[in-house]
């Protein structure tokens, strides 16, 4: 029986491996210019972007090497600035940061203004949402301020808390709360009629309807709002630090205009680029996390 | 309460008296119902049949409290109808799941609101149940998005009985499913039916459907000015199989009788 069991095996596979021989040759052949395919559009993702990054750099060298002109070509920006490159963190006293450490000053400025906007927005969103009546009164006023720009909060800003800091964080905290508070009321007042009305037949009421029903059904407008809100709240560091003074990226920007450091701007305009694109895939990743949580 | 007069109440456990619904105002102003009257007695299964469009939607919205009507009382056990409650559960059409929550979460949630001083634990043994009730055990941890329609539609079913209501709202609950799984789900529903006898009230395209299930079938006339057209009893005895329900010689009588009544009114449609 043993030696029977173990013959049948041993002939079948045999007869298996020639019959089914020319099929991976014929698979291979397949996958073949699909696989190479792949390839050259992997190869194409990463050297396109780059090929335009050495164009641009050849670009900008040849305009900053005509007469007159102070913008400095991408070589001298790497030399006269390579201590801010190479150094970010480094720490000779509250007046001379590495560019990682004006960051994360600024950063710590968008995270407050960030957050009280998030808090901000979800809550009166909601709210707007919720009341036809409040959405009435509301409604016309925050239109209005939302298309106010950040920089002519700042004088206003000012003058309400007559202190730097706290300043520049309203300005951020007022130019990320709309899109944050706008996608909110929109996500609730779209929450699904079909919702509602299970809701109200199986009597899903108060902290269960919020948590159950409206946060989840809202979710995806107010992550809408909170990634949208990011980028803006980092486009308005900027701005409010260059009033502002002390530690951070923008008015370490607007320092090295004052004393001339032109190559220091660059390296930090491109900083705050890839911080900012940072911040936006945060948020998505996270908006992505919840989302498929709610789904 | 004498006997007798339990019986009368029981017989108008669900009482609908001159329900006229007018939608809009103006040129855009629709009559949809027009005069309804309806009694259902306690523990009857009642299906509602029309066309698209005659207001059947409309009644089952306000027996269940979702809409007011224009004019017009429904009194259920006795008390009037001012808004929706877990004492009249409802089957909707789109099966109206929360897609964020689990197959046995979406029972939960009309457990918690029917039982919300019975500890947690029993809470989840009940939902649980409900979903062993209607075969979806293995399921019951998987999201709406990860089950069929049949499925979804059961998980509906075994929600609106965590409610353990007294009237069962089932708008055209097995509508969107194939012909195969609408013959399951219909055996299931059956089944649950037989063993709780509950009062229910089915809007329904589908004429087998109504008279497999069914004590009475009420017949809508085609909108606008809506009304219930014919009452029809179905005196087939149960309990009701597929098999002996083509063998009952009563059935095919009322079949041609049903689907007459849809044609002509099809015709009468038509020609307005």
């Amino acid at each position: 029986m043993i030696l029977d069991s173990n013959a049948i095996p041993q002939t079948e596979p045999k007869a298996q491996a020639e019959a089914a021989a020319p099929l991976p040759a014929a698979a291979q052949e397949m996958e073949d210019p699909e696989k190479a395919l792949r390839r050259r559009r992997a190869a194409q993702t990463f050297l396109m972007p780059l090929l335009a990054l050495v164009l641009l750099g050849f670009v900008w060298e040849a305009y900053s090497k005509r007469e007159g002109v102070t913008l400095p070509g991408p070589v001298q920006t790497v030399t006269e600035s390579w201590t801010y490159i190479a150094h970010p963190f480094f720490d000779n006293g509250p007046n001379d940061k590495g560019l990682g450490w004006q960051l994360w000053a600024s950063l710590q400025r968008v995270a407050q203004g960030y957050a009280l906007a998030a808090v901000f927005g979800v809550l009166f969103g909601i709210i707007i949402g919720k009341s036809v009546l409040a959405h009435k009164a509301l409604d016309p006023i925050f239109q209005v301020l939302r298309t106010i720009p950040p920089l002519a909060w700042l004088p206003l800003s000012l003058a309400t808390f007559n202190q730097a800091n706290p300043s520049a964080i309203f300005v951020i905290f007022i130019t990320a709360v709309w899109p944050i508070l706008i996608n909110t009321s929109v996500g609730v007042m779209r929450i699904p009629a079909d919702y509602q009305n299970v809701a109200r037949v199986y009597r899903v009421r108060g902290p269960r309807y919020f948590f159950l029903v409206l946060i989840p059904a809202a979710a995806p407008y107010i992550f809408t709002g909170l990634r949208i809100s990011i980028g803006m709240a980092w486009l308005a560091i900027v701005a409010a630090e260059m009033l502002t003074g002390g530690v951070g990226i923008g008015f370490f920007i607007w320092d090295s205009w004052n004393s001339s450091r032109m190559s220091d701007i660059v390296v930090s305009v491109v900083y705050v680029g890839l911080v900012g694109l940072l911040l936006d895939r945060l948020i998505a990743g996270l908006a992505r996390l919840f989302g498929t949580k709610f789904d | 309460m004498t006997s007798q007069e339990t019986t009368r109440a029981d017989a108008r456990f669900v009482h609908l008296e001159g329900i006229h619904q007018v939608f809009g105002s103006g040129a855009a102003r629709y009559h949809a119902l027009d005069n309804v009257d309806l009694q259902i007695a306690r523990g009857e299964f009642v299906s509602l049949i029309g066309h698209s469009g005659c207001g059947k939607s409309t009644l089952l919205n306000i027996v269940a409290g979702l809409a007011a009507p224009t004019h017009g009382h429904v009194l259920v056990g006795g008390r009037e109808v001012d808004g929706p409650g877990l004492d009249r559960a409802v089957v909707f059409q789109s099966h109206s799941l929360l897609p964020w929550l689990s197959v046995v979460d979406n029972v939960r949630l009309a457990v918690d609101g029917k039982h919300p001083d019975k500890p947690r634990a029993w809470r989840k043994d009940e939902a649980m149940r409900l979903v062993e009730m209607v075969h979806l055990g293995a399921h019951a941890h998987k999201k709406p998005s990860e089950i069929s329609g049949g499925m979804k539609q059961r998980v509906g079913i075994a929600r609106a009985f965590a409610a353990d209501p007294d009237v069962l709202l089932l708008d055209e609950p097995f509508g969107a499913l194939d012909a195969l799984t609408r013959g399951g789900m219909q055996d299931e529903l059956n089944r649950i039916w037989e063993s709780s006898r509950k009062t229910v009230i089915m809007i329904t395209h589908d004429v087998d459907e109504a008279i497999f299930l069914s004590d009475r079938i009420l017949l809508m006339s085609n909108g606008p000015r809506a009304t219930v057209a014919e009452d029809v009893a179905v005196d087939i005895a149960r309990p009701r199989t597929r098999e002996s329900l083509l063998e009952d010689p009563a059935y095919a009588a009322l079949r041609k009788k049903l689907v007459h009544y849809l044609i002509s009114t099809g015709h009468a449609r038509q020609a307005a």
